[in-house]
């Protein structure tokens, strides 16, 4: 009888005192700063800098230091690369890409083909806001024009590649694309594009 | 300039901030304010006798005698009525908002701060996107019991507003079983939650009508009995009377004035989120075991009237617990003899009448809202409990605890003087504020315990 009544008053204490520290705990969380970042307008710096250094955002190429091995083709898993190569006609020594293409639509960002670059041509940036008006610009070639193909670069021993600053090139060329409207699904003559 | 006027409202703010900042003053201060204004001006005049002297002295009219005169008292009515349905929602709403905020906070997230300045118009974003979606019945639901169901529990809300105050004069009308109104007609809430869980033909809503009427009718009696406490201690069944009977200043409320009723406050603060379906009393509409029990197949209006209902009962559930235990509108320092001697005799009532009454509607919402806010700081704080606590919670602690504060205010009205019943006050009036004060010592602890944390109200 006497625990009875000693685990019925103590059910009441109980409930008091986790009631107030409860509500401390709470309170105190309200005080402090939530820990949201405003993406996208309320930042201080880009988003893209403030992402941990080994984020896998959009790959990058930089056909300036691209030896042309085709190592990240081969790593590739859903074949998402795809590199042409072929002989310079004015130089036959010199062999040139002539085709370097990347579809980020179908990309899954697994990082495999960064690894065997020899020279880190190819990498992720930070770069993630890969929204496209038409889904065919998320398609990037890195060898623009196959008439002005990209030379395979020769690595120098202890030394390494002069690779552009990340994410530069990368800037560049989705400020070029990501305005082109996709092509009238009915064809030419349907209603205009604005 | 162009105006791309899209569905996208943030485009808008934060086109034009100053516009933004504008439209938001105005829903968040405007809209409650004018409604205050137009209660004190309208509800101290809806007494026939009253509207009859105006009639007479500015129309020359003879209202009483007038075969028109119930159109007149009716139309006045109305008026007045419209005026506090209108409160209800917009209270309904702007707490919303309050919630989702204060939730926010407490779970290190921001919650809705993007239409209007500080995210302030969500809740007409909110019920715009409500009114437009499609009203559906199901196939096999009942018809006019689904349809019928939000009239119960929006009358259950609003009923209680007709003795429920917001100043010295600002109440409807004054009943003389004002608490024994107030009870009986919140439990037209739950012939609303029961009728829409039985109507919508599916099992989850039907076991939150069950739920929820087994619910609210446990806790109408620790609730009733709680309530009686402060009744005894007024010796009056009128609202109006029982804030009359207490004062101004702390001491003087019945919370304080003894351990009974203390005790009481708090039964009676519990049984009512447990009658207003607050967590940690949400068993009804429980959305993780539920889907959202009662009103799981509503949509549109009828959603959002349920929804509102849910809100604005908070005021109801504050009111009321301000009303009968923590002194209601009355000012410190501001006597009945006061009131009375501004009032004076003539038709319009002096100046310093208004500003008492406006003092003591501020009085009354600031601690309305100070309810409100602990209701929703209890709601992000507590688990829902099961349904056998929750029986267990009612039947074997707030319903003895109940009578017990009962029979201990009985025997404290009959035995303790007055000079006992003013030091008790102080007593307890000290000891809250010591409570208080150790709360925010141990808050600070809390927050100084985690390295690298500390009082930061940023990032709005």
């Amino acid at each position: 009888m006497a625990e009875a009544i000693r685990e019925y008053f103590g059910h009441i204490t109980d409930v008091v005192k986790t009631f107030y520290q409860g509500l401390t705990v709470t309170l105190s969380y309200m005080l402090r700063r939530p820990m949201t970042v405003q993406y996208p307008d309320r930042l201080e710096k880009r988003m893209a800098d403030m992402l941990p250094s080994r984020y896998r955002g959009l790959l990058e190429v930089d056909m300036a230091v691209c030896t042309g091995c085709m190592a990240c083709e081969r790593a590739c898993p859903i074949a998402v690369i795809k590199i042409a190569t072929d002989k310079d006609p004015t130089n036959p020594k010199q062999r040139v890409i002539t085709q370097f293409d990347i579809d980020e639509s179908k990309c899954m960002f697994c990082g495999l083909c960064v690894e065997p670059c020899p020279t880190g041509a190819i990498q992720h940036t930070h770069e993630f806001e890969s929204t496209m008006k038409s889904v065919d610009s998320l398609v990037f070639r890195w060898v623009a024009d196959p008439e002005q193909p990209a030379p395979f670069y020769r690595p120098v021993k202890g030394q390494d590649a002069p690779r552009a600053p990340l994410g530069e090139i990368l800037r560049k060329k989705m400020a070029e694309t990501s305005w082109i409207a996709p092509p009238s699904i009915l064809g030419p003559g349907g209603p205009k594009q604005d | 300039m162009k105006i791309t006027l899209g569905l996208d409202s943030t485009s808008l703010t934060r086109r034009y901030p100053r516009l933004a900042i504008l439209v938001t003053l105005f829903m968040a201060f405007g809209v409650p304010l004018s409604l205050y204004v137009a209660a004190l001006a309208i509800f101290p005049l809806n007494t026939p006798e009253r509207l009859n002297a105006m009639a007479q002295q500015w129309l020359g009219f003879n209202l009483a005698g007038s075969p028109y005169r119930y159109l007149v008292y009716t139309g006045f009515l109305l008026l007045v009525a419209f005026i506090a349905v209108n409160y209800t929602a917009v209270f309904g709403g702007v707490s919303t908002w309050v919630e989702r905020r204060v939730a926010g906070r407490m779970q290190s997230r921001i919650g809705p701060n993007r239409t209007g300045a500080a995210g302030f118009l969500a809740w007409v974003a909110d019920a715009v996107k409500m009114v437009l979606k499609e009203d559906t019945i199901p196939a096999s639901a009942d018809g006019l019991l689904f349809r019928g169901a939000p009239y119960f529990s929006m009358v259950g809300l609003l009923l209680p507003f007709v003795v429920l105050p917001f100043g010295e004069s600002t109440v409807v009308t004054d009943m003389n079983v004002g608490v024994f109104y107030v009870t009986a007609v919140t439990a037209f809430v739950v012939v609303g939650i029961l009728v829409s869980g039985w109507a919508s033909n599916s099992k989850w809503a039907l076991f939150g009508g069950i739920r929820g009427a087994a619910q609210v009718l446990s806790y109408e009696i620790p609730a009733g009995i709680a309530l009686m406490v402060p009744v005894l201690m007024a010796g009056t069944l009128s609202m109006q009377g029982i804030v009359r009977a207490q004062g101004g200043y702390p001491w003087d409320w019945f919370v304080f004035q003894n351990p009974a009723a203390f005790v009481a406050f708090f039964i009676a603060v519990t049984s009512s989120l447990a009658e207003g379906n607050r967590t940690p009393f949400d068993l009804p509409e429980a959305e993780s075991e539920l889907v959202a029990g009662y009103h799981a197949e509503y949509s549109g209006f009828r959603l959002a009237i349920f929804l509102m209902v849910e809100w604005a009962n908070m005021w109801i559930m504050g009111g009321l617990a301000v009303t009968l235990f923590l002194g209601g509108w009355q000012v410190p320092g501001i006597t009945d003899e006061m009131y009375k001697a501004a009032l004076g005799t003539g038709l319009v009532p002096s100046p310093t009448w208004f500003v008492f009454q406006a003092l003591s509607m501020l009085v009354f919402a600031v601690k309305t809202w100070a309810l409100v806010f602990t209701f929703i700081w209890l709601r992000w704080t507590l688990p829902r409990v099961r349904v056998d606590q929750m029986m267990s919670l009612c039947w074997k602690y707030l319903v003895p605890g109940a009578f017990l504060c009962f029979i201990v205010t009985l025997l404290w009205q009959l035995l303790v003087p007055p000079v006992g019943v003013k030091i008790t006050g102080i007593v307890f009036t000290v000891f809250a504020l010591v409570l208080l004060v150790k709360f925010l010592i141990d808050t600070r602890r809390n927050i100084d315990k985690v390295k690298g944390d500390r009082v930061d109200l940023s990032n709005w």
